[in-house]
């Protein structure tokens, strides 16, 4: 059991240090900082004492070697922008994403899950169809034509809730509901099928030769196995709390961690960048992790396959 | 005496298309019954049927009674004493038919729950009596074990143990030996027969092993394309098949002594259920087929004590002699 999750854990790192490489690679590829924080009018030893400042003149080698120096340190760089540590502007716009994507997740969960095993108990019928069309709309239609739909209806028309900022709860209602939708159909698909494919199991049949109850078959026999695939998409959309509202914050100009990402990549403030998605890097392997967990938890073949691995 | 199940009529379809075609069976107390036929012949359907156990995509219809109540369209409460209280089921593949998730002991437990009202420590032993019953050594221990840690034959025995939990009237052992090797297949065999030694409870052997039928029932009744085409007690209807069908079946064995013969192999396949022929489904197979038999399908007919087969044409008369109430 030790051994498969250090296995994990440094799998787990690997990934994080392939997605910062990636990160650092890509935006120093796609644009010069110096030339878009002071302008392209600045005169050019402005330009070029930028650059020796922030290091931009070393070989592109020696600083993903700082930067990786920095990282081992805890050091993740400071904004370009206005010189303060980017992890504490990225910290301090974590609290305002949270206030959108927790909700939003639980709603996921509230709606997905049971839509899905509704779906699946009634199939073929007319409540199974409504719900999977739905549930099609609900995740083929884009989040940010979604926010907007919802903005026209609830905050043009209806005028009940407002269209964008953070002053308020009402402010957030929209957002989440947003960010909701297209997740609890996305689950909702997903549980559906993953509890229609147990139902046909034969181990189903056998609990309901032996006299037990379709509520209790439902229910003991079919959740606990239907629970083990479920359990991924759940782990993937846990992985996005951090930066899974980049488009809602934006539509809503909420002044979350997407929105700051959005700003920092359009200024090539590449500390902040860089700091954002070690951050999204680390908080999706982690989730990971746990789903990893929870399967052996969930699923005793492999609690003893991995016993059997540890030897 | 009253049988203990009686099936009447029993029909099946599947969105219009009839899989099984007014089959009338009965099983008595304490009976040994087989039922034989290939695959697609309906064997396990009309158990499954019977017990309410198809999807509800299925119209089923005919009377299946037990102990002349009758149980089809029971409600569901009704069924769920019935299943696994009064008729047990086991299945083909023991890996696949026991839940994956769960341990032994909850599996075990929740049929002696259900069924005999134990609870807490009593499940226990009891649920650790019946694993010994079956075989499976260290029953303590493995009561706390999944069914992957169990091999094939084990997780029959497992099955048995879950059906007699319930101490059930009768067992529906549906193919319980095809998915195990031959020498597993034996002990679950042996494992069956000790367990009707011990409790009297009826079975139903479904097999399209006719060898195992023939040493494990006192009846066997032949299945072809969701009908049932002969019964007879075992012994007579491995020595004298009167059905066509039967006989091939009968006659592609072969023999243990004797001078060696060369086997014979039933020509053409199962028709199709969705185009069944219009008379006698197994007509076009038939080397002794007349004109009769392709107007409407035979009924089953009494042809002496506990036989009945459907077939208008009398084997012992020969082929020419066709029987004249086959177009009633």
């Amino acid at each position: 059991m030790a051994r498969y999750f250090a296995i994990r854990l440094a799998r787990a790192m690997i990934t994080i240090a392939l997605v910062v490489t990636f990160a650092f690679v890509v935006l120093r590829l796609s644009g010069d900082p110096a030339l878009i924080i002071m302008g392209p009018e600045a005169p050019p030893e402005v330009i070029a004492a930028f650059r020796k400042a922030w290091g931009l003149d070393d070989p592109i080698w020696m600083q993903y070697f700082d930067y990786f120096g920095a990282i081992a340190k805890g050091e993740l760089g400071r904004s370009m922008r206005d010189g303060r540590p980017a992890i504490a502007l990225v910290l301090e716009r974590i609290p305002a994403t949270l206030a959108l994507t927790i909700p939003a997740l639980l709603l996921k969960l509230a709606i997905g899950i049971p839509g899905g095993i509704f779906a699946a108990l009634h199939r073929g019928s007319l409540i199974d169809r409504a719900v999977m069309i739905g549930a099609v709309a609900g995740f083929t239609v884009p989040s940010f034509v979604l926010g907007l739909v919802l903005v026209l209806i609830f905050a043009v028309q209806l005028g009940w809730l407002p269209s964008g900022g953070q002053e308020t709860w009402r402010h957030a209602i929209l957002p989440i509901f947003t960010l909701g939708i297209g997740g609890a159909a996305v689950l909702a698909r997903f549980t559906r099928s993953a509890m229609l494919e147990v139902l046909g199991q034969p181990y189903i049949r056998t609990a309901s030769a032996k006299g037990v109850s379709w509520r209790a078959v439902v229910l003991s026999h079919a959740l606990p196995n239907a629970a083990i695939p479920t359990v991924t998409i759940v782990g993937f959309m846990v992985g996005t709390l951090i930066a899974g509202a980049v488009v809602v914050e934006s539509v809503f100009s909420w002044p979350g961690v997407g929105r700051l990402l959005v700003v920092a990549v359009a200024n090539r403030d590449l500390a902040v960048v860089q700091c954002i998605l070690l951050l999204v890097a680390a908080t999706m392997v982690t989730s990971n992790l746990i789903v990893d967990f929870l399967y052996s938890f969930l699923d005793p073949r492999l609690r003893s396959r991995e016993t059997a691995g540890a030897h | 005496m009253e049988p203990l199940v009686s099936l009447d009529g029993l029909t099946v379809a599947f969105n219009g298309v009839k899989v099984l075609d007014g089959i009338s069976l009965s099983v008595g107390r304490g009976e040994a019954v087989g039922l034989v036929g290939e695959s697609g012949s309906g064997k396990s359907v009309t158990w499954l049927a019977a017990l309410g156990l198809l999807p509800t995509t299925a119209s089923v219809s005919g009377n299946v009674k037990l102990e002349g109540t009758e149980i089809l369209g029971a409600s569901p409460a009704t069924m769920d004493r019935v299943r696994g209280g009064r008729v047990a089921m086991i299945f083909q593949d023991p890996a696949s038919a026991l839940n994956p998730v769960l341990t032994i002991r909850r599996q075990v437990g929740e049929s002696l729950a259900l069924h005999r009202g134990l609870s807490g420590a009593a499940i226990h032993a009891e649920a650790r009596r019946l694993l010994d019953l079956v075989g499976i050594p260290d029953a303590e221990r493995r009561l706390s074990a999944y069914p992957h840690e169990f091999s094939g034959g084990q997780n029959q025995r497992i099955m048995i143990a879950m059906a007699l939990a319930g101490s059930p009237d009768l067992l529906i052992a549906d193919e319980p030996t095809t998915a195990l090797d031959a020498t597993i297949q034996a002990q679950i065999l042996e494992l069956i027969r000790s367990v009707r030694r011990e409790t009297g409870m009826a079975i139903v052997l479904i097999s399209h092993d006719l060898g195992v039928v023939a040493e494990n029932c006192d009846r066997v009744a032949v299945m072809y394309a969701g009908r049932v085409v002969e019964e007879a007690p075992s012994g007579e209807l491995f020595d004298d098949p009167r059905h066509p069908y039967a006989h091939g079946l009968i006659g592609s064995l072969p023999p243990i002594d004797g001078p060696r013969r060369r086997l014979t192999a039933i020509a053409g396949t199962v028709p199709d259920p969705k185009a069944m022929p219009q008379g006698c489904a197994f007509a076009p197979r038939c080397g002794q087929a007349a004109a009769p038999c392709g107007t409407q399908p035979p009924r089953l007919r009494a042809i002496g004590e506990n036989r009945r087969v459907a077939c208008v044409i009398d084997q012992h008369a020969g082929a020419s002699d066709i029987i004249g109430q086959a177009a009633e």
